[in-house]
């Protein structure tokens, strides 16, 4: 934790960069003419940063916020209608679209859904890998590398194969006939978490090996020693030791399987029987794209963005509670 | 996390500084009228696209002969991706064609974007156009303003395999509920085919058994609109429909998903012993395992020997409005659309011509055509002339509608009351 005449500062700008900074200057923060004068040197160093930053995310953030408050469709676009301010027109209507409030409850429980499932299979085959020989362990890494490196829509569209009533293996091996997997809302449900799991664990499955390896051989060893489980090992001595790279991968996760899009819209055809499997992101794409909808689209844009920050945030929080430094 | 603090402020700036609305073309008709130049134009690339291209080079190349110090510039633009082309048409006028053609559907859209060129002036002084077909003209007209003119028509019909017919020893069916007892007959015997072919997502397949049934999309109430989805009559037509979505013809399971392509290429490929496919089918039908085993009727309606009203569909040639060769795109666009260039289209691809005299000579050379002639003869309805059908269409509400009432979500009432109520608020939107 930085001293607490900083943490204002450090709140505002949590970057590697500034807390290096007040870090290594020996209790720099005493003096009020010296601090004014120090306190302009991170935001130099940060500049480069800021400026990207601000073109690449903060106009588009600015431009999505600005629309979200407009009527602004097709119409508005090319000039046929004049553009008119609606203000929280486009949140209210929203907020009173029933379609709405379900998609949100199906991505938030998909989502965690996919976060667990996630997690549980990357750590579980982390752990394995050290466990194993040279050549499994390479033949583990190269298949992990493989479905990481497959393209979302490719994924997709193999798993859709795999899966397909009429000519997938899958079927075949379970002796299931010609169930069709994408006409129940929990079996597409299922059948897209399976493709997002499988293109989403390499991620953590390296991320957290690679912390594993780093963890000292003694620990473990003595752990071992005092006759530890492999399960009390990970619970006791791994878990807590990795827990920086656990809050970086779950944070990764939860923003990525929350915003989960190509799965659903290749898998399950744009939403599913009936819109029974629309996500967020889908939702939005529809509304702002399919529809023309610009402004309705971005409002749920808004929308997402407000629910991870503040998602995130909590967990950061949370973490920081704790006495954690990230 | 710096972003919130920052967010709040720049949403509160947003909210505030309301003068700086989001970025909006200037697409206000051009007043030049060049008569020299290149002309810029943009065609749907079909499924085996050189035909096309060789009627619409002959044209093109008779059209520079004529108008000295022109050029016809013609590209071939996917199917899949017109809406972002011609989105992105509309917002950027200066990269934009001057003549397109589209989809008639979209036209009341197109028109409320600002995209299209009233050429009702034109269209009235042109000599080929009094043998329009009416519908036909209907696809381009909104608000009594003609904006474009008819390149082709496209019906749908049904599609039945003679041989499995012939060997079940079924009739052709000659009401809508004997299409279905024939369907269910057809499954009982060969249970590797579906009877009829239907799909959740096809919603110009499914319409047909709305308007048979007396039932209508929406009710126009001057110049405004009213879903009219949920009447009794439609409701009728949506469970005739519906009802054939179970395991004894169409299991729920596949075919809830299924669009019309995907029932047509079901039908090419062998597997279903009906279907509703267009006279744009034919030649996947005849490319498929299917061909010489299979004949076309139109789709018969409630009461024998009457014909379920088919939805007219097809495309339109139109000028944008932000051309800056006005007369010559209107000529251009005669020219695309005439009487000679529909008849050699339809030679080449076989689309349906839009003018009745061009297209009655065309059923007698070609006897395929002859169940879809007959179709369009017999009456078809077109959608709701209204920029909300866009979005209707877009939105899914109809295939949403069909698939709650095939997956059990909802029964018929419930399901077509929401649809309802969503095209209602769609046509509200839209004044």
């Amino acid at each position: 934790m930085t001293a607490p005449t900083s943490s204002g500062r450090a709140g505002r700008v949590r970057l590697p960069v500034d807390r290096g900074l007040s870090h290594s200057s020996p209790r720099p923060l005493g003096g009020s003419s010296a601090r004014s004068r120090k306190s302009w040197t991170p935001w130099l160093y940060l500049a480069p940063a800021l400026v990207v930053l601000a073109g690449l995310l903060v106009y588009p953030v600015y431009q999505l916020g600005l629309i979200s408050f407009f009527q602004y469709t097709q119409a508005q676009v090319s000039g046929g209608e004049p553009t008119t301010f609606e203000g929280f027109g486009n949140y209210s209507a929203l907020f009173s679209d029933s379609q709405f409030w379900q998609v949100l409850l199906a991505t938030l429980v998909f989502a965690a859904a996919c976060v667990v499932s996630t997690l549980a299979v990357g750590c579980a085959l982390a752990v394995l890998l050290t466990r194993v020989r040279a050549l499994p362990r390479l033949a583990l890494m190269l298949a992990a590398l493989g479905a990481w490196a497959t393209p979302a829509i490719t994924g997709s569209t193999v798993w859709l194969f795999l899966f397909d009533p009429d000519f997938g293996p899958v079927n075949r091996m379970l002796g299931l006939g010609d169930y069709s997997w994408t006409y129940g809302r929990l079996s597409a449900f299922f059948l897209v978490l399976l493709e997002v799991v499988w293109c989403s664990f390499p991620f953590v499955m390296v991320t957290v090996y690679a912390g594993i390896r780093a963890v000292p051989a003694e620990v473990l060893e003595a752990a071992a020693l005092d006759g530890a489980s492999q399960w009390r090992i990970w619970r006791s001595v791994l878990a807590p030791m990795l827990r920086p790279i656990l809050v970086v991968v779950t944070i990764q996760s939860v923003i990525w399987d929350f915003k989960v899009f190509t799965q659903i819209y290749v898998m399950t055809n744009g939403g599913g029987i009936a819109g029974q499997n629309l996500v967020l992101n889908v939702y939005a794409y529809q509304k702002a794209f399919a529809s023309s909808q610009y402004s309705l689209g971005s409002a749920i844009g808004v929308v997402m963005l407000l629910i991870l920050l503040a998602v995130t945030l909590v967990y950061l929080r949370l973490l920081r509670r704790q006495g954690e430094e990230l | 996390m710096k972003l919130p603090s920052r967010l709040a402020v720049l949403l509160a700036a947003a909210a505030v500084v309301t003068a700086c609305a989001p970025q909006t073309s200037d697409n206000s008709s051009s007043d030049k009228d060049e008569k020299t130049g290149t002309l810029r134009v943009w065609l749907f690339q079909e499924v085996g696209n050189k035909p096309k291209e060789k009627v619409v080079d002959s044209v093109v190349a008779a059209f520079e002969k004529k108008h000295d110090g022109t050029k016809v510039d013609v590209e071939y633009i996917p199917v899949e991706t017109r809406a972002q082309r011609v989105k992105a048409a509309f917002n950027d006028p200066k990269s934009a064609p001057d003549v397109i053609e589209y989809g008639n559907t979209d036209t009341a859209g197109y028109v409320k974007d600002g995209g299209l060129l009233d050429v009702s002036k034109e269209f009235g002084a042109w000599s080929e156009a009094k043998d329009t077909d009416p519908t036909a003209k209907q696809s381009v007209t909104v608000d009594g303003k003609i904006y474009g003119a008819p390149f082709y028509v496209g019906v749908r019909a049904l599609y039945y395999r003679t041989d499995v017919f012939k060997e079940l020893g079924l009739e052709v069916p000659k009401t809508m509920a004997e299409l279905a007892t024939t369907a269910r007959a057809v499954r009982a015997e060969k249970p590797e085919l579906y009877g009829l072919v239907v799909g959740g997502a096809y919603t110009y397949g499914a319409m047909p058994f709305v308007w048979a049934n007396g039932g209508e999309l929406a009710e126009g109430k001057g110049g405004s609109y009213t879903s009219e989805i949920d009447s009794a009559a439609a409701q009728k037509g949506i469970k005739a429909y519906t009802s054939l979505f179970s395991d004894d013809n169409c299991p729920a399971a596949k075919c809830a998903g299924m669009g019309g392509n995907d029932t047509v290429t079901a039908f090419a490929a062998g597997k279903a012993s009906m279907a509703i496919g267009g006279d744009f089918s034919h030649a996947a039908v005849e490319a498929g395992k299917v061909k010489g085993k299979y004949a076309v009727v139109p789709l018969p309606g409630v009461k024998a020997g009457s014909v379920a009203p088919a939805f007219a569909g097809g495309n339109n040639i139109g000028v944008l409005k932000s051309t800056s060769h006005r007369t010559l795109a209107v000529q251009l666009m005669e020219s695309l659309a005439s009487k000679e260039t529909q008849a050699s289209m339809f030679e080449a691809m076989g689309f349906l011509p839009t003018f009745g005299d061009v297209r009655e000579k065309a059923a007698a050379e070609k006897p395929y055509v002859k169940p879809f002639v007959e179709t369009l003869g017999a009456g078809t309805k077109f959608v709701p002339a209204s920029p909300a059908w866009s979005e209707i269409d877009a939105s899914l509400v109809l295939p949403t509608m069909f698939q709650e009432v095939i997956s059990g979500k909802k029964d018929v009432a419930g399901a077509s009351g929401d649809a309802a109520k969503k095209m209602d608020s769609a046509f509200g939107s839209v004044g």
